[in-house]
């Protein structure tokens, strides 16, 4: 027990650091391909919505170890060769815009059409009425949905232990290896820190919730 | 064609989106010709790629390995739908006793990764479930407990004036809930437990790390044996597989969710919680 302590801490330092680079890098990457994936949904332009949709149903409906599969036995058959931690942020990016996407545009279409239309009867411009009215009230709605994202992808992320990435789900084998008997204390261990991770995010979805929120 | 942030278009902006779809069509056509070309210069999509669809033998074998893990996905989803209701009552119950452990439990079960899940659930006791007894498991655990919060939502969800009445008229608790809450509260849920048979589906496909027998590990002996060498185009016929499958599904649910709002009733949302069902990651 005095030897499996500290090893239990180190190692879930270790893996949880490769986890929240996994979580960050993917979560940053995938919001900006998500936005402009959501930005393309709502444009007037046929094509760049039909775009936006087809990439939404290809990869909402694809499981991820497939895409897992297509990039890491797949990209370096096209010469691509990084690290597998590189494969593991690109895989989740993709495959996490196509929601963030779908989260965003719910959001924009919970704005009644009415407070648009007002606006633009008052004579504001396009960028007054989406900076002033319609954005400001879509991001109230956005939040709910957006950390739930983000705490799927924290999910996911465990995805990438069974591709060579060893990230905390990737260290409870070897900790099950080397300490045999304690295996439900690694196992609860483990829950634990993304059990953290996510209170974290619903946490300041919470707080950002209530300060956006007006009383209507 | 009027949106939030569009007026129905003048004759000026009709100009300026024709120019957009132009530029449009010449954008996203020559990203995808790009992207094919160098598929097709580095050899992943040629022909003699493919040309395992034509072997028969092959062909079924992929058959019969995505029957493997609709089966499994199946056995899930009913596990996973009686798993749910059972804590969805315990959840609604009023004795703290049995509330508070299926909070606990269901809290639990949706915020841990489904992977770490099935690997602890393989590595401690795949000697006696093996592979397919830890995936199920592990799945019924997972989507059981987000379909616990639809169930508990869906019932909330009936008008209380339903229940009150029953209460009224004399009866129990446990009449009010199977004669007068959960028949109502069924068809709101549909939409939303349609929607996790796409979840559960799509999350079968992890059987593969555990190397459970499925569709994915059938699709790894083609790609790795030397004859074939061909991730890319077993993974596009992957990812197609359950894309018709999961597309159809979801096509499903979104019939089933607008033959309700038709009927003037609405479907359950999940709200609250760590996880919230209705984004279907």
């Amino acid at each position: 027990m005095e030897e499996y302590l500290p090893e239990l801490a180190r190692r879930m330092v270790d893996g949880f650091a490769v986890t929240l680079q996994l979580l960050g890098w993917s979560a940053l990457f995938a919001s900006v391909v998500g936005a402009a994936l959501a930005a393309m949904r709502v444009s007037p332009v046929p094509p760049l919505r039909a775009f936006g949709t087809s990439y939404v149903n290809i990869f909402r409906n694809t499981p991820l170890v497939v895409l897992f599969i297509l990039a890491v036995e797949g990209l370096p058959t096209l010469g691509v060769i990084i690290s597998f931690k590189w494969f593991a942020i690109i895989t989740l990016s993709t495959y996490t815009a196509a929601f963030i996407c779908e989260a965003l545009r719910a959001g924009i279409n919970t704005v009644d059409v009415g407070q648009a239309e007002a606006s633009r009867s008052i004579g504001m411009t396009f960028r007054q009425t989406l900076g002033i009215v319609v954005l400001p009230q879509a991001a109230r709605a956005v939040i709910p949905p957006l950390a739930s994202v983000y705490i799927a992808l924290t999910k996911n992320t465990a995805i990438a232990a069974a591709f060579g990435v060893t990230e905390a789900t990737g260290k409870l084998s070897n900790l099950i290896r080397d300490f045999a008997p304690l295996l439900y204390a690694s196992f609860f261990s483990i829950a634990a820190g993304y059990i953290a991770i996510v209170f974290v995010i619903s946490g300041v979805a919470a707080v950002l919730e209530r300060r956006l929120a007006v009383a209507r | 064609m009027s949106s939030v942030l569009f007026d129905t278009p003048g004759p000026r902006a009709r100009t300026r989106h024709r120019i957009g779809t132009v530029i449009g069509v010449i954008a996203i056509a020559g990203v995808l010709a790009l992207v094919g070309w160098k598929l097709w210069i580095e050899e992943a999509i040629t022909p003699d790629k493919w040309s395992f669809l034509t072997v028969p033998a092959i062909v079924t074998g992929l058959g019969e390995a995505l029957l493997v893990t609709l089966w499994a996905a199946a056995v899930a989803i009913v596990l996973a739908v009686v798993f749910g209701a059972v804590f969805a009552a315990g959840r609604l119950s009023n004795r703290a006793v049995v509330r508070w452990p299926c909070v606990v439990v269901v809290e639990f079960f949706r915020a841990v990764p489904l992977l770490l899940l099935i690997f602890f659930l393989f590595i401690a006791y795949g000697s006696t479930l093996g592979a397919f007894g830890a995936l199920v498991i592990a799945l019924m655990l997972y989507n059981g407990s987000v379909l616990a919060e639809i169930f508990r939502a869906g019932i909330l969800a009936v008008p209380k004036g339903q229940s009150e009445a029953a209460y009224s008229i004399g009866m129990r608790k446990r009449q009010v809930m199977t004669t007068i809450l959960a028949p109502q509260a069924v068809r709101s849920m549909l939409p939303a437990i349609v929607s996790q048979c796409v979840v559960a589906l799509k999350d079968t496909a992890l059987g593969f790390t555990i190397g459970y027998s499925g569709i994915v590990h059938e699709g790894e002996f083609i790609f790795i044996s030397p004859v074939y060498n061909n991730p890319i185009a077993v993974g596009i016929v992957l990812a197609v597989v359950f894309i018709v499958i999961n597309y159809s599904l979801s096509r499903l649910a979104t019939y089933l969710e607008s033959r309700l709002r038709r009927r003037g009733a609405s479907a359950v949302r999940v709200v609250g919680g760590p996880d919230q069902s209705g984004a279907a990651v």
